[in-house]
């Protein structure tokens, strides 16, 4: 039932508004609403009601394991949320002075030089909301490099094909052409490929590191030399961040730009699909054209550095400071950490992957690339499974939420036919792991003796498969009376 | 501290089963002169009630003021309740909903937001929002000149969010985009239909019309809207979507309607938090649907026939189109939203109302309060909604630094952003002010202003 049908024409919350107004307006009446706006008229229980029991049809980190590749689902400490929480941070407007907001920009400030410090680049702006965000502010850095050189003939950014979608939708966005190279066998980037890709006409070269595969670029020394070489820069894509935090620095690598997901790596919530969070840190070169505002700290004052310090600054990108709720929470979340607690992120997400690759290829499972190490996740094919049953990887997804599991990534990276691609966070225990092995080895029989059960799925939700294509042809966008 | 559960006898089992000697084997593919050392500028972790001894103190310092700041973010009271239950976990900690069966709760939340936000600005259908107002507008501009075809120049009044003017032209930037500003009227305060004359039968792709504009000034949006679609441009509407329960919504506008309606969501229910997350909203017609970016939901049904909830048009989106989607955009602000929506459900048609006539009648006696004092004026003459410019007869910089002593935010200082506005401040004051406030604020402003 959705909200609009509880509603009674009349019904009113009148603790959760003004008395009603007597003064007159002196707005003209061609700018007034004539009609009131289709909102729902309920009483505030009708609406807590309603809106717990939706976030009960939900599955969550607080419910239940998400092996979701690449998106690094982990735990979300409760103490990040209700201290970013505080009233006073909550209240501070955002053009507000700067001392009535010293501490606050403390902890951005800080949080700043943490990631300069983890991934190791010279500077960091905050502002980016949200990965993809983060990409195009990253390439128009790139952009905006060249062009102050006058090298105006550099037209291409080079992607690999394993890449997230984000990526060669932002290089056109920046107004570049992609220019896709393929994977090696062993799951690396075609370094062939890459060579005959590299030239006069290179911007850059976006990279995902480990990447989406699963397994870190062995060859990225030489990946590094070669676009810098022939004049281009490498980006760095964050997304995978988690697999190296505190082990291995992109700055080190030879990046010149990477933007990080801090709703994966720094445990920000993902919220049923955002707010994100993407700073971006730069090297040496792109200094001079990182985004504003970036908070700086001067004789112990914290204040905002802005476009009249950084005059060839690409500019702003939201109308504050980004997602400055969301930041608080990974300021919170790193400090938790600290220096000691980094590098043990990466290692156990590590462990858990490569853990779970070794125990699910016993269970009978096809690993992708199973000479290598996994990173902080791995693919599992199921192309031998659908050709021996029928049963995909979409049906395998679905019965796991009759399982109680959160479907792993599925069909992405599409180089990999009928893949899942599963990150087991460094927050799940062995125990959670040991009990997703033995649904999986469920479900692989099952394939075998009930495949209707695996097509049907899911089961125990409160809805079954629902229909995409009707979904897509039938346009049901808004709620009719 | 990190969050890791493992014992020590989990770390020998888990590495046997692998075949690894120590956890630093894993990393063997990795070139050795690549790994960092120790981490310089990292202090070291603390433990939960550390850290909140930490925050709290950090929060103090920053204090409470009594504010009259607006210009795009907005004080308004929050029901406990949205909150409360939008950071349920199930809520909070649940993943963008690709898997539909999994992500009800979220799905058919967005469902609905996108029918109030539609109905609210008169639209036929919304997205599931975007980062920000002003990203928004951003992705508005281009998607205005995908549906256009043959012209790429945007008409961009200088009565728009100047912040706003900033990130568009970051954003389309290097899609050969040209962005022209319109001035606005310097004596009523808003745009005039004598100052687009010069492009009368030239190609246009679009209009952007503010309502209410920065300086809280009402434009002419009817006359605005059909001078856009006479000159085969589109018509972008940029509201303040709490404003829209007093005012005509875009859908409405001159004979046709706006094109696309776009706006700043945070006076939903969203907390100011030193400028975010917020949400940015973008509805259209439903002619232009196919040129929406950003994620939508669609009512559908399932095996059985019984109707839920699923992304929808994703052929548009980045993840399926890669290099030729409609925008890089991938996530919205699904929290954010989650929390608009309760709070739209919970003040409804009669409390949105009155939240938007209490603060447009706070800002007016607030504005005849400050026109009493000697030497104070308001700055422009037309009618405002819940925002005032109003010139003093000194400097700014230092008036609002003595208000600020007395714990007061006395507004905008207009000076950065239109040098030609001298000694002019733009205050605000929402449902949230009581009349002790108004005084409080008047009687400080005639003091410091009389020293």
């Amino acid at each position: 039932m959705l909200i609009f049908e509880h509603s009674r024409p009349g019904r009113c919350n009148y603790s959760q508004s003004p008395t009603a107004e007597t003064r007159t307006s002196n707005i003209p009446q061609n700018l007034m609403r004539k009609k009131p706006p289709m909102l729902p008229e309920v009483s505030e229980m009708d609406a807590v009601r309603h809106y717990t029991r939706l976030s009960q049809k939900n599955f969550s980190i607080d419910t239940e394991f998400y092996p979701l590749g690449s998106c690094t689902m982990k735990y979300n400490p409760r103490a990040c949320n209700s201290l970013a929480m505080l009233p006073q941070f909550l209240s501070r407007h955002p053009l507000a002075p700067e001392d009535t907001g010293q501490g606050y920009l403390a902890c951005m400030y800080e949080l700043q030089e943490i990631l300069k410090d983890v991934t190791g680049m010279k500077s960091v702006s905050l502002t980016p909301m949200a990965g993809a965000q983060g990409e195009l502010i990253g390439v128009a850095m790139i952009r905006a490099y060249h062009e102050s050189r006058g090298d105006r003939a550099r037209t291409e950014i080079i992607i690999p094909d394993a890449a997230h979608g984000t990526n060669p939708a932002t290089a056109v966005m920046c107004g570049y052409k992609v220019v896709e190279i393929s994977t090696d066998k062993e799951g690396d980037v075609d370094m062939d490929a890459l060579k005959a890709a590299v030239g006069p006409q290179t911007a850059g070269l976006m990279l995902t590191n480990p990447s989406t595969l699963g397994v870190f670029e062995k060859n990225i020394v030489e990946m590094s030399r070669l676009v810098h070489e022939a004049g281009g820069l490498l980006y760095y894509d964050g997304a995978n961040l988690n697999a190296i935090l505190g082990k291995v620095k992109p700055g080190d690598m030879g990046f010149d730009v990477i933007h990080m997901n801090l709703h994966k790596t720094f445990s920000t919530p993902h919220g049923g699909g955002g707010p994100g969070s993407a700073p971006v840190g730069v090297a040496d070169r792109l200094l001079p054209f990182i985004p504003v505002p970036v908070v700086t700290i001067d004789k112990g004052i914290y204040r905002w550095v802005t476009e009249k310090e950084i005059p060839q600054s690409i500019g702003r990108f939201s109308a504050h400071m980004g997602n400055s709720g969301v930041l608080l929470r990974a300021y919170i979340y790193s400090r938790l950490l600290g220096a000691e607690g980094m590098h043990r992120i990466a290692e156990f997400a590590t462990l858990n992957a490569n853990y779970l690759m070794k125990e699910l290829s016993k269970a009978g499972f096809e690993i992708a690339y199973p000479n290598r190490r996994a990173s902080h996740e791995f693919i599992v094919t199921l192309k031998d499974l659908k050709e021996k049953t029928g049963i995909t990887a979409m049906d395998v997804a679905k019965r796991l939420i009759d399982k109680g599991f959160h479907a792993p990534t599925t069909y992405f990276p599409l180089l990999v036919p009928e893949c899942l691609l599963i990150e087991p966070a460094e927050t799940e225990s062995k125990e959670t792991l040991d009990s997703f092995v033995l649904s999986m080895k469920e479900i692989l029989e099952e394939a075998y003796t009930d495949p209707e059960m695996l097509k049907t799925a899911p089961h125990t939700t409160s809805l079954q498969r629902l229909d995409d294509v009707k979904a897509a042809r039938e346009l049901d966008l808004t709620w009719k009376q | 501290m990190p969050y890791i559960p493992h014992t020590k006898e989990d770390v020998t089992a888990m590495l046997a089963s692998i075949g690894a000697n120590s956890i630093e084997d894993l990393f063997d593919e990795i070139p050795p002169d690549l790994k960092n050392g120790k981490l310089k500028e990292v202090p070291s972790g603390l433990n939960e009630m550390e850290i909140s001894r930490l925050m709290s103190e950090r929060a103090e310092t920053d204090g409470h003021y009594l504010s009259f700041i607006g210009a795009g973010a907005y004080e308004h009271h929050i029901p406990a309740a949205v909150w409360q239950i939008t950071t349920r976990g199930e809520f909070y900690s649940s993943y963008t909903p690709y898997q539909a069966e999994a992500s009800q709760g979220t799905l058919q939340l967005l469902y609905e937001y996108q029918t109030m936000m539609a109905s609210l600005t008169g639209m036929d259908v919304s997205n599931a929002s975007m980062y920000d107002g002003a990203s928004a507008l951003a992705e508005a501009v281009l998607m205005a000149v995908r549906s256009h075809k043959s012209s790429r120049r945007v008409l961009m009044p200088s009565t728009i969010h100047p912040v706003y003017r900033k990130v568009v032209s970051a954003i389309v930037k290097n899609q050969n985009i040209e962005i022209i500003e319109i001035p606005y009227c310097t004596e009523c305060g808003h745009i005039l239909l004598e100052s687009l004359a010069p492009f009368v039968g030239q190609d246009i792709a679009a209009l952007v019309i503010p309502q209410p504009n920065f300086f809280g000034v009402l434009e002419q949006v009817d006359a605005l809207t059909d001078w856009a679609h006479t000159n085969n441009a589109l018509a972008i509407g940029v509201v303040n979507p709490l404003a829209l329960a007093m005012l005509t919504p875009p859908g409405e506008w001159g004979s046709k309607g706006a094109d696309i309606a776009v706006g700043e969501g945070q006076p939903l229910g969203i907390p100011l938090s030193s400028g975010g997350p917020y949400f940015g909203f973008m509805a259209c017609k439903q002619r232009l649907v196919r040129q929406i970016p950003g994620r939508i939901i669609g009512r559908t049904t399932d095996l059985n026939g019984k109707p839920g909830f699923v992304l929808t048009l994703q052929a548009r989106e980045q993840h399926i189109r890669r290099s030729k989607a409609t925008s890089n955009i991938c996530t919205n602000q699904g929290l954010m939203v989650t929390a608009a929506t309760i709070y739209m459900a919970l003040v409804g048609p009669e409390g949105l109302r009155r939240i938007a006539e209490k603060s447009h009648a706070n800002t007016m006696i607030l504005l005849e309060q400050l026109e009493a004092i000697k030497g104070v004026k308001r700055t422009f003459s037309g009618s405002m909604f819940y925002e005032a410019a109003i010139t003093l007869p000194m400097p700014v910089e230092n008036v609002l630094q003595k208000l600020k002593v007395q714990k007061i935010l006395g507004g905008l200082d207009l000076k950065e952003y239109y040098p030609e506005l001298g000694q002019t401040i733009l205050v605000c004051a929402t449902e949230t002010k009581i009349p002790a406030d108004l005084v409080k604020f008047t009687e400080c402003l005639n003091h410091v202003l009389s020293e």
